[in-house]
This record gives C-alpha cells, sequence and structure tokens, in this order.
C-alpha cells in the first residue's frame, strides 16, 4: 500500500487544526490566521497532488482503490469502521476542493481585509475545508455523515457571518433548517443500510455495502410498493443530497446564502459544498444503479436513478428560468449554481459518474471564478449589488471583465475553447441517448438557452454601457439607503469610508500594498467611480480563468481522459469519436442553442443598454406578468410560506395551547391541590402542634425560673437550712422512735 | 449527772454557739470561727466517748482527735486563705455581698 493511502486523513487534518489554532488565538493576530489557513490548504493541496498522482499511475481492470480502516467504537459484538478511501472519485475531488479552496483563501485576504473578524472568518473556512475533505474521503457513511454536518453546521456560520444584519441571520437560519429536511432522509438511509447490510463501509473488500453480495441482496428484497431497498435507500439518501445540492424542492435555501461573504459563496454555495450533494450521489452509484436494466450507452436504468434525472432536469429549466428575471448579481449566479447542479444530477442520472462528476468539476473552477469575479465587482463598485446600478465597469475593471466574460462563456457553454461547453455536451448527448424519456433532453437544452440568455443579460447589464450608479436621478436618496445599510451592516471601517468620502479602495491600497496604485488615483478624484481590485484578489481570478478553459479538454469526445480515468480504462485519442453516433450533431446543435442564447441577450440588453437605474427591463415591458412570475421565482417562497411554514405556525400554536391549558392546566391543578395541603399543614403544625409544644416549654422555663431563686449565692443561708434540717431530722427521728 | 452528760452538755452548747455564729455573722473571718467551734464541740465529743466509753485504755478517741486538729489546722489555713482571695477580688469580706459563683 502507498503512503499516500495511510496518511490519507493528513488532507482534512491540517485544515482542522489550523481552525483550531486559529479558534484559540486572541483576535488581532490577523497574519497568523490567514498564513495558517492558506498554508495547511496549500500543503492539503500537495497532498492531494500525491494522491492524485498515486491513482495515475494504475493499470489494469477496474478503476484505482485502495481503503484503509480502522476500528472505532463496539456496540454489542459489532465493530463500527472508520476510514477512508483513495480512487479516482476521491482524488479528483481533492484536486478540486484544495485548489479552489486555496485562491478563494487568498481571495479572501483581500475581501475580508477591512472586517474586524477576520480570525472567525478564517476559523470558519478552514473548519469548513476540513469537513468537506473529510466528505470527499471518507469510507464509511457514518464519517461521510459527520464530515456532512461539519459542512452543514460551518455554512449556517458563514452564511450569517454577518449575524447583525437580519436578513443574513435569516438566511442562515433558513439553509440550516432546510438541508436539515434532507439530512434527515440522509440519517434515514444510513440507518436503513446498516439494518440491512450490517456495513457502513462504502468498500471493504467485497463486504462494503456498495460492493457485490451486499447489492445484489439489497436490489432482490422488495419492500413497499414493491421497490427494491436499494432503491428505497438510495431515494432516501438522494434525499440528503437535495437538500445540500438545492434541488428543487428544497432549493429555497441557496439563493438567500448569498447574504454571507463572496469568498463563502463562492468556495461553499458555488463550487464545493453544494457539489457535496452530487459527490454523494457519485459516491452511491453503485447503491442507486443496483439491479438496473442496461440501457442505451451502456448506462443501467433504475427507479432511483430515473428520479434523480427528473430532479436535476426539472431544477435546471426551474433555476434558469428565474435567473433570467433577477437583478441581484450575486442571486443571479446563486440560480444560475441550482440551475448547474441540477445539470450534474441529471448528467449522474443519465449518464453515470463520469459524466456528472465532469461537470462538477469544471462548473466548480469557473463558477468560483464568477463568484469571486463579482466579488471583485461588488468590492470595486462600494458594496453595490444590484445590476441595474452598474454599467460600464468593461472601462474601469479590465482585469475582472476579461477573467469574468472567459467565466460567462465557459458557464454558457460557448463551444469548443470553453469547458463549460463539453461538460454540458456531455450532459445533453448522455440525455439524449437516455431510453426512458426524451423530455429531459428537451427540458435541458432550454435550460442552456435560458444560461447563455441570462449570462449575457448579465455581463451586458454589468460591463457595457454607460456606469449608471452616479447618472441616476435620485442618488442621493440612494446614497442615504446605502449608508444605512453599511451602518447596520459590514465593518466600521466601510462606515468610516462612506463618511469621509474616501473609497474602500484606498484603505486598500493602505492595507494590503498591492492595489494598482494608477487606478486609484484616478479614482481617489471622484470618490464614487468604479475601482479595480488589488492583486490579491485579481490574481486568484486569473488563475481560475486559466483553468475554466483548459479543463474541458480533460473530457472531450475525442479524447474522453476523464470518464476513463474514474473508470479505470485506458482511453486513446481518437478524432473519429468525434463524428460517431451524431455526436458531432449534437454538439452543432448546442453550439446553435448557445449562439441563439447569447445573440437572444445581446440583441435585448447589449445593442441598446439601459440608460438609467429606474427604467423597466425589457423583459418586464414585453411580458409584465412573465416577468414578475420569474422575477418573483415562481412564488416558492410565498408558496411554502402559505403551506408548510403556515402549518408548522398552526401546530405550533396548537401544540402551544395544550401546552398552556391542557398540560399546563393539569400541572397547575397538582400545585394548588399541592398547595393547599400545605396550608392545611402548615396551619395544624403552628396552631397546634407548634401551641401545644411552647406551652409545655414555657411552664417547664417558668418552674426552672421559680426554682432558681432558690439558689441565693448565699452561704450562710444554706447553712441555715442545713441547721434547720438538722433539728427537723432529729426530731423526726426521736418521735419516730416513740411511735 | 454523769460526767459524760456534763460533757455532753458543754459541747453541744458550743456547737450551738458556734452554729449561731457561723450563721449570723456577715463577716467571713467570724463565720469561720464560728466554724472552728462546731469542730471542737465535735472533739470533745469524741474525747467524751472515748474517755466514758467500754474501751478507754486503748487511746483511739485521742488518735482521732490528735488528726482532727491537724487537719482543722490545715482547713483554717485554706478558709482564711480563700477569705483572703475573696476579699481581693470583691474588695469585700462581707459574706453578704459574695453571692455569685461567676467572676
Amino acid at each position: 500500500m502507498i503512503w499516500i493511502v495511510n496518511n490519507l486523513w493528513l488532507i482534512p487534518a491540517l485544515p482542522l487544526g489550523a481552525a483550531g489554532i486559529i479558534a484559540v488565538n486572541k483576535q488581532p493576530q490577523r497574519k497568523l490566521a490567514a498564513t495558517l489557513a492558506i498554508g495547511s490548504m496549500g500543503v492539503a493541496f500537495l497532498l492531494s497532488l500525491c494522491a492524485f498522482s498515486a491513482t495515475l499511475g494504475h493499470t489494469g481492470p477496474g478503476a484505482f482503490r485502495e481503503i484503509f480502516s480502522f476500528h472505532w467504537i463496539q456496540f454489542g459484538g459489532h465493530w463500527m469502521d472508520l476510514g477512508w478511501v483513495l480512487d479516482p472519485l476521491t482524488a479528483v475531488m481533492l484536486m478540486m476542493v484544495t485548489f479552489v479552496g486555496t485562491l478563494i483563501f487568498i481571495f479572501s485576504v483581500g475581501y475580508m481585509a477591512h472586517d474586524e473578524n477576520f480570525m472567525r472568518f478564517f476559523c470558519f473556512l478552514a473548519l469548513f475545508a476540513a469537513g468537506m475533505l473529510g466528505v470527499v474521503i471518507a469510507n464509511n457513511l457514518f464519517l461521510f455523515f459527520v464530515s456532512w454536518e461539519i459542512v452543514g453546521l460551518t455554512s449556517y456560520l458563514l452564511i450569517g457571518f454577518w449575524y447583525h444584519k437580519p436578513s443574513a441571520a435569516a438566511a442562515a437560519k433558513k439553509a440550516f433548517i432546510t438541508t436539515r429536511i434532507g439530512d434527515l432522509g440522509l440519517l434515514l438511509g444510513m440507518v436503513w443500510l446498516y439494518a440491512e447490510t450490517g456495513t457502513l463501509n462504502f468498500y471493504d473488500h467485497g463486504h462494503g455495502c456498495l460492493e457485490g453480495s451486499a447489492l445484489t441482496q439489497m436490489a432482490a428484497h422488495a419492500t413497499l410498493g414493491g421497490l427494491a431497498v436499494s432503491t428505497m435507500i438510495g431515494l432516501l439518501i438522494f434525499l440528503g443530497a437535495v437538500g445540500k445540492s438545492g434541488q428543487v424542492p428544497l432549493h429555497v435555501w441557496l439563493p438567500d446564502a448569498m447574504e454571507g461573504p463572496t469568498p463563502v459563496s463562492a468556495l461553499i454555495h458555488a463550487a464545493t459544498m453544494v457539489a457535496a450533494g452530487v459527490f454523494l450521489v457519485a459516491r452511491v452509484y453503485p447503491l442507486m444503479a443496483a439491479g438496473g436494466i442496461i440501457g442505451g450507452h451502456g448506462v443501467p436504468v433504475t427507479t432511483a436513478l430515473t428520479v434523480v434525472t427528473w430532479v436535476g432536469a426539472i431544477t435546471a429549466i426551474f433555476a434558469a428560468s428565474i435567473a433570467v428575471a433577477q437583478n441581484d448579481i450575486k442571486r443571479i449566479l446563486a440560480y444560475s449554481t441550482v440551475s448547474q447542479l441540477g445539470y450534474m444530477m441529471m448528467g449522474l442520472g443519465v449518464g453515470g459518474v463520469a459524466v456528472g462528476m465532469f461537470h462538477l468539476i469544471t462548473h466548480a473552477f469557473f463558477k468560483a471564478l464568477l463568484f469571486l469575479g463579482s466579488g471583485s465587482v461588488i468590492h470595486g463598485c462600494h458594496e453595490e449589488q444590484d445590476v441595474r446600478n452598474m454599467g460600464g465597469l468593461k472601462k474601469y475593471m479590465p482585469l475582472t471583465f476579461a477573467t469574468y466574460a472567459i467565466g460567462m462563456l465557459a458557464l454558457s457553454g460557448f463551444p469548443l475553447l470553453f469547458s463549460g461547453f463539453w461538460s454540458k455536451d456531455e450532459i445533453l448527448h448522455a440525455a439524449h441517448g437516455w431510453s426512458v424519456s426524451q423530455i429531459p433532453f428537451y427540458l435541458g437544452c432550454t435550460g442552456a438557452l435560458c444560461t447563455a440568455f441570462y449570462m449575457t443579460r448579465q455581463v451586458a447589464l454589468v460591463f457595457f454601457g454607460q456606469y449608471r450608479s452616479a447618472a441616476v436621478p435620485g442618488r442621493s436618496s440612494h446614497d442615504s439607503h446605502r449608508a444605512e445599510v453599511l451602518s447596520q451592516g459590514s465593518s466600521s471601517s466601510h462606515v468610516a469610508a462612506a463618511e469621509d468620502g474616501r473609497t474602500p479602495h484606498s484603505h486598500q491600497a493602505q492595507g494590503l500594498s498591492h492595489g494598482s496604485v494608477s487606478i486609484h488615483a484616478a479614482a481617489a478624484g471622484d470618490g464614487r467611480t468604479p475601482h479595480e481590485s488589488p492583486a490579491v484578489m485579481t490574481v486568484p481570478l486569473v488563475i481560475l480563468a486559466g483553468f475554466a478553459i483548459l479543463l474541458g479538454f480533460i473530457g472531450t469526445p475525442a479524447w474522453p481522459w476523464f470518464d476513463g480515468y474514474l473508470t479505470g480504462e485506458a482511453t486513446p485519442f481518437d478524432l473519429g469519436r468525434l463524428t460517431e453516433g451524431g455526436t458531432l450533431g449534437l454538439m452543432l446543435a448546442s453550439a446553435v442553442i448557445v449562439f441563439t442564447g447569447l445573440g437572444l441577450g445581446w440583441l435585448l440588453y447589449g445593442i441598446r443598454p439601459r440608460q438609467t437605474a429606474e427604467e423597466k427591463d425589457v423583459l418586464e415591458r414585453a411580458q409584465p406578468a412573465i416577468y414578475k412570475v420569474l422575477q418573483n421565482k415562481y412564488y416558492v417562497d410565498e408558496f411554502y410560506e402559505a403551506t408548510v411554514i403556515r402549518f408548522n405556525a398552526f401546530t405550533a400554536q396548537l401544540c402551544d395551547f395544550f401546552d398552556r391549558w391542557i398540560f399546563g392546566g393539569a400541572v397547575l391543578a397538582v400545585t394548588y391541590v399541592t398547595l393547599g395541603l400545605a396550608w392545611l399543614y402548615r396551619l395544624t403544625d403552628e396552631h397546634l402542634v407548634n401551641f401545644g409544644f411552647d406551652t409545655g416549654c414555657e411552664s417547664l422555663r417558668q418552674g426552672g425560673g421559680e426554682l432558681s431563686k432558690l439558689q441565693t449565692g448565699r452561704v450562710q443561708t444554706y447553712l441555715r437550712i442545713i441547721g434547720v434540717a438538722l433539728v427537723a431530722l432529729i426530731l423526726f427521728l426521736i418521735w419516730g422512735r416513740k411511735a | 449527772m454523769t460526767p459524760l452528760q456534763g460533757c455532753l452538755l458543754v459541747s453541744a452548747l458550743l456547737f450551738a454557739i458556734g452554729f449561731a455564729g457561723a450563721v449570723t455573722r456577715r463577716h467571713a473571718i467570724l463565720a469561720l470561727v464560728g466554724i472552728e467551734l462546731m469542730l471542737n464541740a465535735a472533739n470533745l465529743n469524741f474525747i467524751a466517748f472515748w474517755r466514758y466509753g467500754p474501751h478507754p485504755e486503748a487511746l483511739t478517741g485521742l488518735m482521732f482527735v490528735i488528726f482532727s486538729i491537724a487537719i482543722a489546722a490545715a482547713e483554717a489555713a485554706v478558709g482564711l486563705a480563700l477569705v483572703i482571695a475573696i476579699y481581693r477580688h470583691y474588695k469585700t469580706s462581707n459574706l453578704d455581698e459574695v453571692k455569685d459563683l461567676k467572676g
């Protein structure tokens, strides 16, 4: 066994240790916190590189897989094992998480430079990284679940990082509770799986729950509704993935989670944590696929995978259509994330692990790029998030624009050059060949059209036209609003900046000395002009942009290296495959779709750019009713408000009533009875027992007092008494004898 | 009246006088003098009963009385010492005023 397999635990342990050290240190040690967090992630990345290279050298039938297990706890005669597994799936996720994580940590140093809770932020980030890496390496559903919950906790903590903002606190709560619903399913699935197979290890040299005999047994064993046990457990586990990955109907928390700092949105709510749900499905894919009929492309078809596909497809189109009508730069990206996660699920359902995971990896890079880009835009526009108030930023922030455009084209799936094209195309290709139904394919195509459209809209609104914020007539009211938000919200330095009219950028230049001084000098003339971000923020953008382009080439139809890497097959380069089985036609079709979306977006938003922040959206003027529905996210939140939450509130009130009047009444009755008894008891005690006792005592005391008067202390009195007594005795003796 | 009766009469008288003195005198030393009288009355009784008793040759009564007188001497010394201590403490030797055990 290779040493990296035995020491794989180091990868999550390093950030965990960093989080612990940061947590016990005092607040002002920013440099220490940043160094520890970034350093631990960097080392974790190097270790991941070792792990990745260990899986690369493997040849032979089947994928590379090494496990390490140890006994953890004994109950009854049974040992619960913990352990980790190194296979291509783990290795590729490790690479992605540590690499993207390191870049985002570096970006955070710039983004959070002014926040007074800098230490806390990095502590949570490092803890999150530890949890996420734990999820990735776990070879045991229990260890997986523990890490999964750590990830959920840090997500909650980071969404509510600015907890003094009521909206952030509410969003954190919403995220936590919504994902908890999914986690309940995961927990039930876990328990059922344990009851069924007696082990929670994924792989255990033939005895794991994802290996031969256990799967056959579960697939053969039918339960309610005629569904196999494996299907039921798979669906319960999928429920956990639905909650974490923001699939319909539990997607509502993800857009709200954008209340957190932007690096958090990039790391947790775009690149890694939300992908954990997809990863979970990929991990338990053998369970989902157990007992399936082999359909087209050699992909198994089961009830569980069908459900995964449909949920994914519906999520993809649903969220993509909402994103069309949003105005918050991060919310657009959030809905885009939900939609892309839907694609990944669909990819897993129709095409297997490789298809879904390929999109997961490429998406992680370009979505992290987009979020960090939006963070740079927000930072440069002085905490402005509404795209209607932006515009023309191409001129002010060229580097951000260039990288953002690359991310946008990758997300839209611009043909040939960008990674998103290849991964999305692979999903659509698999969906086209799906033997159950063609509808997911068409949903996916429509979603792709929407994606290209809303990304063009966003880029056109943010980077093209003219900067609208200063041109707004009602500028003063807007300013006061922002000042209010700032004073409630972010750090005090922002407030100071708003008050003395300096830009946050000038702080940036002082604090970090990375800032591009020339732009800063230009910006200093007008306190409200947008400015480019410092190098500590733009360098990660450039690196991510590079990967957003290059990563596509590891999974093209001509050279499906990624597919082969995951399944353990050699994959020669073969241009001929491009023309096989309608691949070329589909690629052309998807290119047409993308160009249609891009063109439509440019037609509506690019040619005649929006002039003022107040004017109505082009779509709103054309179709006010539909636009309103989309802008209000299909009223899902309102629907939940009216049904689930109202029902919950009603139940709570009912329980309150029961508690207050039925149970409370019973308790009160008991109280009063006890009180009455106690009163009676006191009465007897005071007036009967105490009275008798007191009287006795008093008379005894008085008697003692009387008698003590005899004790005068005069010796002669005593002598006299003795004399009298002697005489009396003598007289008695004399007379007594006579008688 | 036999000599014994005479002796007893004298001793009874002596005892009565001693008792009266011990009971009535306010001064501690005079009360002590009364007590000494009563003691000597008892000694006289001893001598009388021995001298006129069945075995006057055995000298028992004489021995008793010599011991008694010796002890009485010691007792008188202790008594006088007590009186002086009381006087130092209370600045008086009036027995009516010395009635507390508490210092």
